[in-house]
């Protein structure tokens, strides 16, 4: 596998924009400069520090999960230690993982970038955005330490305000989390409207900026319905204010309309994040405009705008009227839609390109596979006389686990592998890496496939113990779970090791049209000298080298 | 065919009138989310091939950069898909209808869920304790609340499900096919013994549960499928005598005690059953018992009367849940675990588990 792929001779200014000032890496020193850093490049590294961690601790909750289910009774923890496992991989996967994942790290590394901007709108705020998500982290930790929680991520009432665990202090941490989510997405919005260079239009910016932009909407719309919730919740737990206890008046499933109009879009964001990544890698590595830029870039808008109207389909048997369940379920089928313009451009773009084949590339196909058919169960679990048998059976778990980890995990992999040179300045090894690749793929089919039959068969979610006639399906899933998470420490490593022994990546290793390939590999601390002055669109693939680099001016 | 597809994929019995229909739009589904899935990778594969580096480069004229594929042809798959999306939901959506509307002469049963066990009450006067007893070819609406947080009644051979949730009533209807048993699970999270809150329902054809209605236990006549464990732990009605041990094992397991009490000294949220005959324990009001007939009866009836200290006030009464027979058998089991030691720490209660307060609404 070659390691220069780009797809033109010429090797015009083979350093990058800034490359003769000292990269951001090495501009200061100390660790003050990381603390109080203000350039949006270091505190995107130190969220990367960030979730890599919580993907860790996440994992080995699900790890031992999934090795307690290796029999039908008891294996080696108790039930107790059972529900809080499920319910802490689930919050610390969802919000200290999926949620910040690639908006914090890639979003706040390449989307100024990709602007042509030195930086967000606002870097205090952006730097204030890490320590508020560092301080929700330490609650969530305290909280688990404090006694955990065994609700579930969902926290249904009444169950969770009766629970003797830490269940305000969680709702308190998830509180804190949502600031820190909707400090970014702010950022975000007024960066992309104020700070794209001179002559980059809307339909000219790289799509993974629309994606962002779509994903920061949703979260600052949907996340302080959440923390609304949570507070509620928290009262109800800590003080019984019985807002949802029906004992004294209150409605439960109040509880579950609000949660889900939040946790629906949720889904939203953290799978919208993966859909930039993947238009950045299939455009890049097929050296080809995207087949419909507008498809890809409005389709965004349009999972973001329906998305806040589907909530429902989490609640057909909640009981829900037939009417409300049928409106929901047609709503739900949009989304699905547009997901699938969005998958046929992907596909298309490959169509007449100059494809050179890495790591990125082999996580674009996983995820093809992965996001339709997680897609596709998930217009069917929408179907309503489908979904009375599948609801809340491992059926959902392998679902969600085909969108979360096979959509989002994937292409936040994809991520690392692609914008690795850009951030470090370095190539990995990419044998290594396509064959961890490979192997994050294989333990995932095996981890999550078998649950789709489990769910088929009757299964219910969240079982500590179950019948016998299960077991077989379980073992496999957990056999896969174990190389999943030891494919994802392969990568890991591999990523570390390129970090010091990695080959020199110059600016544009992959041959991108894309903004932030202008700039050296690591980029200055700047950015750019001055803001740049772009006539082109982020895929102009049809113009020469020259051309391009005479049309994306920077200095 | 219907029978291949649903053993590759892994579904049940089709033991109600509305389950075949069901599965039928399942095959459909689950066929086009596999092929779909499968096509798209497989097109992006061959793209992926064919316009690989290596190969433009050797014959240029592959290489078409920026030329977008025919818009009708992207417009007549988005169609499509749209259009077979909206027939699952055409289809699925009359299904639901019919699985949510009872038809007008059903037999009406009422369920009450509870930390961790399903109650049944029938109308004419007789209950049962998760084992739902029900006549096969005949539509049967149950009448569903919960005594406590959300539970949600799931029998996976009928295809149905439904939630069961405190200060409502919601309704689920079915027909068993022929006389069988079937697995009840809980599935909505329900704390820390959520996934022991299993039952079964049990079909009979009809002049049996006329006869069970009337108090008698019906014949063996009704055997459990193959694939099929019972959740209780012993079988079910046999035809020739036992002793009482054994039968007060089946009653332990029929009514729930084993839910929380064990039989081999395990902590628990009970005390465990092994060891505890004749023994002198604490009581939560003060002072000390010494369990014998008298205290073991009483605390099935009225648990709360004399509780043994240390536990939680979490026993429903057995009171006219239980008949006087059953009582006798679990005494005798009691008894016959006199010698069983005890685990270490069985004498303390399991975990740190509470558990809400009771909602006793008119008792």
């Amino acid at each position: 596998m070659s390691q220069a792929t780009i797809d033109a001779d010429s090797k015009p200014d083979p350093l990058g924009v800034g490359a003769d000032h000292p990269d951001y890496l090495r501009a200061d020193s100390g660790l003050r400069s990381w603390l109080l850093t203000k350039d949006h490049k270091r505190i995107a590294l130190m969220f990367y520090v960030g979730v890599i961690l919580f993907l860790g601790l996440g994992g080995t909750f699900a790890l031992v999960l999934r090795t307690e289910l290796l029999t039908p009774e008891q294996t080696f923890i108790d039930a107790s230690t059972y529900n809080q496992m499920f319910t802490l991989h689930g919050i610390t996967m969802v919000w200290l993982f999926m949620i910040p994942a690639i908006p914090t790290v890639f979003g706040n590394f390449v989307l100024p970038i990709m602007l042509g901007a030195k930086d967000l709108a606002f870097p205090r705020i952006n730097l204030a955005s890490f320590y508020v998500y560092v301080l929700s982290a330490i609650i969530l930790l305290g909280a688990m330490l404090a006694g955990g929680a065994d609700t579930g991520w969902t926290f249904y009432v009444p169950y969770s305000t009766t629970s003797p665990t830490a269940v305000t202090w969680m709702g308190i941490g998830i509180f804190v989390n949502g600031i820190s989510s909707i400090m970014t997405s702010v950022n975000f919005i007024v960066t992309t409207h104020t700070m794209r260079a001179k002559g980059l239009s809307w339909h000219r910016m790289p799509l993974f900026v629309w994606a962002s932009y779509a994903t920061s909407i949703i979260i600052l719309f949907a996340t302080p319905v959440l923390g609304m919730s949570l507070v509620l919740l928290a009262l109800d737990h800590a003080f019984g204010l019985s807002l949802f206890n029906p004992r004294y008046g209150g409605d439960p499933v109040l509880f579950q309309h609000l949660f889900w109009f939040y946790s629906h879009p949720a889904v939203y964001i953290m799978i919208l994040p993966s859909f930039g990544v993947i238009s950045e890698v299939v455009c890049s590595f097929s050296h080809n405009q995207p087949a419909s830029y507008r498809a890809i870039a409005y389709s965004s808008l349009g999972i973001a705008f329906i998305g806040f109207f589907t909530w429902g389909h989490h609640m057909f048997v909640a009981g829900l009227s037939e009417f409300d369940a049928g409106v929901f379920g047609a709503l739900s089928m949009f989304v699905a839609i547009f997901s699938a313009i969005k998958v046929f451009t992907w596909v298309a773009t490959l169509r007449g390109g100059s494809i050179s084949f890495a790591t990125p590339m082999l996580y674009f196909l996983w995820f093809l596979f992965l996001f339709v058919f997680g897609g596709m169960t998930g217009v069917a679990v929408a179907t309503q006389s489908l979904d009375v048998h599948w609801h809340d059976t491992y059926f959902v778990v392998a679902h969600f686990h085909f969108i979360m980890v096979g959509g989002t995990l994937t292409s936040f992999l994809a991520a690392a592998h692609y914008w690795f040179p850009k951030m470090f300045g370095r190539l990995y090894d990419e044998r290594v890496g396509l064959l961890t690749s490979v192997a994050v793929f294989i333990g995932f089919v095996f981890t999550f496939l078998p649950q789709f039959l489990l769910g088929n068969g009757g299964m219910p979610r969240r079982y500590f113990t179950y019948p016998e006639r299960y077991q077989w399906l379980n073992v496999l899933s957990t056999g896969g779970a174990w190389l999943l998470g030891a494919g994802l420490l392969l990568a890991l490593g591999n990523l570390l090791i390129a970090l010091k022994w990695g080959k020199r990546a110059g600016p544009n290793p992959w041959g991108s049209r894309s903004f932030e390939w202008i700039t050296a590999s690591p980029p200055s601390k700047h950015n750019f000298e001055e803001t740049p002055e772009i006539e082109r669109s982020a895929y102009d693939y049809t113009l020469s080298e020259e051309v391009a680099r005479e049309r994306a001016k920077a200095r | 065919m219907n029978e291949l597809l649903r053993t590759l994929l892994f579904l049940p019995r089709q033991a109600s009138t509305i389950a075949e229909e069901i599965d039928t739009l399942h095959y459909f589904v689950i066929i086009m989310t596999m092929g779909g899935a499968l096509l798209v990778t497989l097109i992006g594969g061959y793209f992926l091939v064919r316009y690989r580096r290596t190969a433009v480069q050797k014959e240029p004229a592959r290489r078409m950069p920026g030329t977008t594929p025919a818009i009708w042809l992207e417009v007549v798959v988005v169609v499509g898909l749209f259009g077979m999306f909206i027939a699952w939901w055409v289809i699925g959506f009359r299904q639901f209808m019919a699985i949510r509307i009872p038809p007008e002469n059903a037999l009406e049963i009422y369920v009450t869920g509870k930390q961790w066990m399903w109650k049944f009450a029938y109308p004419e006067g007789a209950s049962s304790i998760s084992t739902l007893y029900v006549p096969a070819g005949r539509p049967v609406k149950l009448v569903l609340t919960s005594r406590d947080v959300i539970h949600s009644f799931f029998v996976p051979d009928f295809r149905l499900k439904q939630d069961v949730l405190p200060g409502r009533l919601t309704t689920l209807w079915f027909e068993a096919k022929e006389p069988g048993r079937h697995d009840i699970f809980c599935t909505e999270y329900c704390g820390v013994s959520h996934s022991t809150m299993r039952g079964e329902v049990i079909a009979l054809s009809p002049d049996e549960y006329e006869r069970w209605l009337q108090g008698q236990s019906p014949g063996p006549a009704v055997a459990g499928p193959v694939d099929l464990r019972p959740s209780s732990v012993t079988e079910y009605a046999p035809p020739e005598p036992v002793s009482m041990v054994r039968q007060g094992e089946r009653a332990a397991a029929e009514h729930g005690c084993l839910r929380c009490h064990t039989l081999d000294g395990t902590p628990h949220l009970g005390p465990t059953f092994a060891g505890l005959y004749g023994t002198m324990v604490p009581l939560e009001a003060g002072g000390n018992v010494k369990v014998d007939e008298a205290y073991i009866t009483e605390s099935m009836m009225d648990p709360l009367a004399r509780i043994h200290a240390g536990y939680q006030r979490i026993m429903p009464s057995y009171l006219g849940q239980i008949r006087p027979a059953e009582t006798s058998a679990i005494i005798e089991l009691v008894k016959s675990l006199r010698d069983v030691r005890p685990k270490p720490g069985a004498s303390e209660p399991w975990g740190t588990v509470t558990v809400p307060e009771l909602r006793e609404e008119g008792q």
